[in-house]
């Protein structure tokens, strides 16, 4: 016993100060891309070419990156000549519906916003989450997982992940949905009691990922079932994918 | 026909097919057999569209790895399981894969429930988890069905125990559920996503797979990665397997209820994936790897603030795990779970972990070395008890082995200039074929690759290590209390996506 308490002693207590502060991200971090249209020469394709996942496209301002394909490999940086894409560090990129995820890169980036005033009332300040893996590589796993550690400590924040559908308030789905997951899927979600919520994390959860292109899944979780926050990342950082969840509770608002 | 006839080949180099002259099938189940018999552990069984099979046959006492093949004019031959057990997972893949029945097989079911790859669009989509379990009979038997989708956050499997009370008499595993067409996305490849889809086959393993794969594709292009390069690769997958044994011990601590050790393993593994992040951007070690060297290099001004973080790092997690090493209470339920006798996991071809925990000496790193290994020697670490203690004290042991190995990496980085990104690769050799082995976290990762006459994939083959792993759970449950079940299963960690692929 006294070991234990020397060690938490010499350990001291260590669970982020977040949201009233940042913690460090790393500096190769991969957040929200800036796109500077005004450098890219006229009918330059390179970063749509380039791009393995087909998430960039071009719209009347230039080029458009949908972060709900991106993989963050990133192949569009290196393929630019003209510097015109950049990841910055910005790790906010939760939001509340599909066509938000995509960026010209210079407006603003529409973030998650909170749930309805009903579905806040009900679900604001206890929100309990089914986690369900339909294909996931358990990079995403993991980090939702982390989220549960006392570094992150997510019960403060009134979100714990439960192990029973019926004691969930909605889902955390990961992976690209493969066929053979569908059902069991479906299922968990009609063991949901409502209302309910559903959050799709990461690149395959969205889309479909690395996997888009293979009939062996079925591109992400919208095509089985509705989803209300969409989290981008291969896999997104534990603080992107909190970031979300507290944007969805009305727990951070801008510019946090 | 003895195995010192076949032709050795070397971790990672290729060899032309016209090379590997196709033995007849009578000489190729021979060949296996044989070495299997003198000690060989079979690493690798697989087939092709062109109904070719390809073996390797690993001699890690040796240090020697020997590729055979044939050419079935049949999709049948007779099945090696029932004299070689290390097999059966494989049979039962060839089977489901490419419609080749290995006849007389004993428990021919399906591994990851998709359609055949050769034709067969008529048939329905078999049903995951569908099929016969193994069953046992009697008054007071009972079955116990887990899954697919479990309590906590993990991934999807289906467990099926049979019961006489508490103890568990078998345990059947059925995965498949995260099945996503890797080893098929890779066919005529490499595509832009091929190394996406590498890093994720088994996405906590990011660096172990994605390294077997651009070791690959370097041996088939023939270009050789810098010394340097090669050591920053070392450095990613010592990071990667600190990581994840320190997350292992705080998790199996959990599991007993020994919670100091579980809680602050939880957060120690974050900075031991912080120190990983500060390199490439990625917790995970996406993106740090590219065919012919790196793509984040790890320059002397880094290596020197990351030096700091690694030392404190690791003084925290042994003062985490001195906790776990000293309480009775936890080490009891260790030592009494999840036993597996060296002689199981030789028949069953185990790897990695709980290989090591069995005293059987084996480690990609020491056997068939790649990379930095090379010139820096890795022991392997063995424990004899071949239980869930045995398990955990491997993992303590080779954290504190990938430390010493990561500091003085880190120490020797700073002496060599930075490099620049390698520019894409030449073509591929056409018609060679390439094995490559990575002693990643939980074991091996072995990556096959056969190209065709353009020098594309005409085959790409992964094997994780749960691949051979999943079964010495179900083994190591037998006679166990099913109230040990998340104990045991954690000890192994095995993945279902590095599985189902």
């Amino acid at each position: 016993m006294m070991h234990i308490l020397l060690s938490r002693w010499r350990q001291g207590h260590r669970t982020l100060p977040y949201p009233k502060e940042l913690p460090d991200l790393p500096a190769r971090f991969q957040g929200l891309p800036r796109i500077e249209a005004a450098k890219c020469p006229e009918g330059c394709r390179l970063c749509a070419e380039a791009c393995p996942v087909a998430a960039i496209g071009f719209g009347p301002g230039g080029p458009t990156l949908d972060l709900g394909r991106c993989v963050f490999c990133p192949a569009c940086v290196e393929a630019c000549p003209e510097g015109a894409i950049a990841f910055t560090g910005d790790h906010r990129l939760a939001t509340t519906s599909r066509e938000a995820l995509v960026t010209t890169g210079a407006d603003r980036y529409a973030r998650a916003e909170e749930l309805g005033a009903e579905l806040k009332r009900v679900l604001g300040r206890s929100l309990k989450l089914r986690v369900v893996s339909a294909g996931g590589c358990n990079g995403c796993e993991v980090d939702v997982n982390v989220l549960g550690t006392l570094a992150w400590d997510l019960g403060r924040f009134g979100i714990q992940y439960v192990a029973s559908p019926r004691h969930a308030d909605g889902l955390l789905v990961t992976g690209p949905v493969t066929r053979n997951m569908e059902l069991a899927l479906r299922k968990t979600y009609d063991a949901v009691p409502g209302p309910k919520i559903v959050i799709a994390v990461g690149a395959c959860a969205i889309q479909g990922g690395p996997y888009c292109h293979r009939e062996e899944q079925l591109g992400g979780v919208g095509s089985v079932l509705p989803v209300d926050l969409y989290i981008p990342g291969c896999p997104p950082h534990p603080l992107t994918i909190l970031d979300g969840l507290l944007r969805l509770i009305g727990k951070v608002k801008e510019p946090r | 026909m003895s195995r010192r006839a076949l032709n050795p080949v070397k971790n990672g180099q290729p060899l032309a097919l016209a090379e590997l002259a196709p033995l007849s099938l009578v000489d190729f189940r021979e060949a296996i057999l044989e070495a299997v018999q003198e000690g060989d552990r079979l690493a690798c069984l697989c087939a092709d569209a062109q109904l070719r099979l390809f073996a390797v046959l690993a001699d890690d006492a040796g240090k020697t790895l020997r590729v055979v093949r044939t050419q079935l004019d049949q999709p049948r031959y007779p099945a090696l399981t029932p004299v070689c057990p290390q097999a059966h997972l494989f049979e039962r893949e060839l089977a489901e894969q490419y419609g080749i029945v290995p006849e007389g097989h004993p428990w021919l079911k399906p591994v990851r429930y998709h359609r055949p790859w050769m034709g067969g669009e008529s048939q329905p989509l078999p049903l995951p988890g569908v099929m016969d379990f193994y069953r046992v009979e009697g008054d007071e038997v009972h079955e116990v069905a887990v899954g697919p989708v479990h309590a906590g956050v993990i991934e999807p499997g289906h467990f099926r125990f049979q019961c006489h009370g508490e103890t568990v008499f078998h345990l059947e595993i059925a995965l498949g559920y995260q099945h996503r067409g890797v080893e098929q996305a890779l066919e005529g490849g490499p595509h832009p996503l091929s190394l996406k889809q590498a890093e994720t086959a088994a996405g906590d393993t990011s660096i172990g797979h994605v390294w077997a794969y651009c070791r690959n594709l370097e041996g088939l292009a023939g270009v050789k990665v810098s010394a340097r390069a090669e050591r920053v690769r070392g450095v990613a997958l010592e990071l990667e397997r600190a990581a994840n044994h320190v997350g292992d011990l705080g998790a199996l601590s959990g599991d007993v209820g020994f919670l100091p050790t579980a809680s602050f393993c939880g957060r120690l593994r974050g900075d031991w994936l912080n120190l990983s992040a500060e390199v490439c951007g990625s917790r995970l070690g996406r993106n740090w790897l590219r065919p012919g060297g790196l793509q984040h290099d790890l320059d002397h001004a880094l290596a020197e603030r990351l030096l700091p973080r690694l030392e404190k790092a690791w003084v925290e997690t042994q003062d985490a795990l001195e906790l776990l090493w000293g309480a009775a209470s936890a080490m009891i339920r260790f030592e009494v779970a999840g036993h597996l006798t060296p002689v199981q996991a030789r028949e069953i071809g185990l790897v990695g972990v709980p290989a090591r925990a069995c005293g059987i000496s084996l480690d990609v790193r020491h056997d068939h070395p790649f990379g930095p290994y090379k010139d820096h020697a890795v022991v392997p670490v063995l424990a004899e008890s071949g239980n869930v203690h045995s398990r955990a004290w491997v993992r303590w042991r080779e954290l504190s082995e990938s430390h010493r190995t990561l500091a003085s990496a880190l120490k020797d980085l700073g002496h060599t200039p930075c490099e620049a990104r390698p520019g894409p690769l030449p073509g591929l050799a056409a018609d060679n074929l390439c094995v490559s082995l990575i002693e990643g976290w939980r074991g091996e990762v072995l990556h096959l690759a056969v190209t065709d006459a353009e020098g594309r994939f005409a085959r790409y083959k992964i094997v994780d290590p749960s691949f051979h792993n999943w079964f010495g759970l179900a083994l190591a449950l037998r006679g166990e209390q099913i109230s040990d079940f998340p104990l045991c299963n954690k000890s192994f960690n095995l993945s279902y996506c590095g599985h189902d692929l």
